[in-house]
């Protein structure tokens, strides 16, 4: 079986994010970056459905030269090969079309992508790649379970209900983190890593889509609640005092 | 501008609402179908070549996420979803996990879609009258099952009037007891969000957020947590919120009647202690 992974590089959890002096994204200068992380939890998916039946894991990817390094990094969890669509555009719909174009020829059984990114948040580039492969898909998947010709999934629904569905194989699926246990490269994966092969796509950078980011700013500030910062221990006093006499919990 | 509201169970206040603000002309219809993907796409894309709307709005549920995207680009357009505010052609959504809200234009001719956030509207008094629409025909690729739940809660958080609730801010499972003993000294109960229970450090069960637990306790003391929508939508409802978290920035902080910002390791057992004092 063949097994495709569509991944997205993002900003290291944590890193101290500023908007750009256009106003318009982030100031990518100086940051780290990692696997979107429930991108990883579909590397991981593949991977096992790949130790379960055999076949490849390929990992695909669109983004700048940086994103290589994420792509080296699956390739030493296990990926057995990678591609790079390296393009800057930030534009779902030109993402989903390029991917779609270089997966076409690879005809995978099976692709899987996270359900969304830490980035833009969109959750919809697994969604519109199904389209545009003209694949059945389904979202927010716990749980995957291959069959001859078919897959049937454990999709995730609001409240903690969950329905199982069906459909046939080639299929798109998206993924929800926690569906199972990350592995750590081994000191033998990076190595061999190394000599895995990553195939660079250069795609041309398109005029903006429909819908283009105009200003990104942090959210105004709540106004209303009160903070305590300074030393822990007055802050902790102080939160104890307001928690009894003014919202009368304690 | 002329507005098709897709209209299903959840959420179908708000979305009129979304709608009615939109539009002034709006046309809501919910779909006379069992809900697949196939299915649903195409009976609404059949619905929008019908209508030929501006603008098409959704609720942004998980139902939406997994077919809406489809008809966007059957008509060479993105879904703007989960927005949580609009002066159309420019809707606001945030990006980087609620770090930032980001505008985003519209540009060129519609239909357009959007999905608007759980709770960004007011469901309307005055809603707009919904149809009922039945696709010519239906084939699907996926079959569906009845939706389950798993077996019974062991925890039911929601009758919990204190809840002190434990982020990612804790790193490690071994730190768990740090907030347990904040939950002990209060009489509360220990929630997570949705990393911690994925990660096996406690429960699914105790998980509260969109995926998890609806919770409106007394008091709701977030630790660790940066206040992801997912984890808000589960825990809004408080009468009090707490945050305690090291980044001042972190969006719990738009949410809660009082914050610390500190060090979780330094500030938890420090409110302990206040605590037993104050008892």
């Amino acid at each position: 079986m063949k097994v495709a992974v569509a991944i997205k590089q993002v900003p290291l959890r944590d890193s101290p994010l500023r908007v750009n002096a256009a106003g318009t994204w982030i100031e990518e200068e100086h940051l780290g970056f990692e696997i979107n992380e429930p991108d990883a939890y579909a590397l991981e998916e593949a991977l096992q459905l790949r130790e379960k039946h055999g076949g490849e894991v390929i990992v695909i990817s669109a983004g700048p030269a940086r994103v290589s390094q994420t792509i080296r990094e699956a390739l030493a969890k296990g990926a057995d090969r990678g591609i790079h669509v390296e393009v800057a555009t930030l534009d779902t719909l030109r993402v989903a079309n390029l991917l779609a174009e270089a997966l076409k020829a690879e005809a995978p059984d099976l692709i899987l992508t996270g359900l969304q990114s830490d980035d833009l948040g969109y959750g919809q580039t697994g969604v519109i790649l199904a389209e545009l492969l003209g694949l059945p898909s389904s979202t927010i998947i716990m749980q995957v379970e291959v069959q001859t010709s078919k897959v049937r999934v454990k999709r995730e629904l609001e409240d903690g209900w969950f329905q199982h569905i069906e459909m046939p194989l080639p299929a798109v699926l998206t993924i929800q983190s926690g569906l199972n246990k990350l592995r750590y490269a081994t000191l033998m994966g990076i190595k061999k890593a190394k000599t895995k092969e990553i195939k660079v796509i250069n795609a041309a950078e398109a005029p903006p889509g429909s819908a283009v980011i105009e200003k990104l700013y942090a959210p105004e500030k709540n106004k209303q609640g009160q903070i305590f910062d300074g030393d822990p221990k007055a802050a902790a006093a102080k939160l104890v005092e307001r928690l009894r006499f003014e919202a009368r919990v304690l | 501008m002329s507005v098709l509201a897709i209209v299903e169970q959840r959420m179908a206040g708000e979305v009129l609402a979304a709608a009615k603000e939109f539009g002034p002309e709006v046309k809501a219809y919910s779909i006379a179908l069992q809900y697949t993907a196939d299915a649903y796409a195409a009976a609404v894309e059949e619905l929008i070549r019908r209508e030929n709307p501006q603008l098409v709005v959704f609720g942004h549920t998980y139902q939406t996420r997994d077919y809406a995207p489809k008809v966007a680009a059957r008509f060479g357009r993105v879904l703007i979803g989960d927005v949580i505010a609009a002066k159309p052609p420019v809707f606001v959504r945030q990006m980087f996990q609620g770090k930032f809200n980001a505008d985003v234009r519209l540009v060129g001719d519609g239909p357009h879609f959007v999905s608007i956030q759980a709770g960004a509207w007011r469901a309307d008094a005055a809603p707009v009258q919904v149809e009922t629409f039945t696709p010519s025909s239906t084939t699907s690729r996926q079959s569906a099952e009845a939706p389950f739940r798993e077996a019974a809660r062991a925890v039911d958080l929601t009758a919990a009037d204190i809840i002190v609730s434990v982020g990612r801010g804790i790193k490690e499972k071994e730190n768990i007891p740090v907030v347990e003993a904040l939950a002990q000294a209060l009489g509360g109960e220990l929630a997570a969000s949705r990393p911690i229970c994925d990660a096996g450090w406690l429960p699914m069960d105790r998980q509260v957020g969109s995926s998890g637990q609806t919770v409106s306790p007394k008091v709701y003391i977030a630790v660790g947590i940066s206040g992801a929508i997912q984890h808000l939508v589960g825990m809004k409802g408080a009468k009090t919120v707490v945050a305690i978290n090291k980044d001042p920035d972190a969006p719990i902080f738009e949410v809660a009647h009082y914050g610390i910002v500190g060090d979780l390791f330094e500030v938890v057992p420090a409110l302990v202690e206040e605590i037993k004092k104050a008892k």
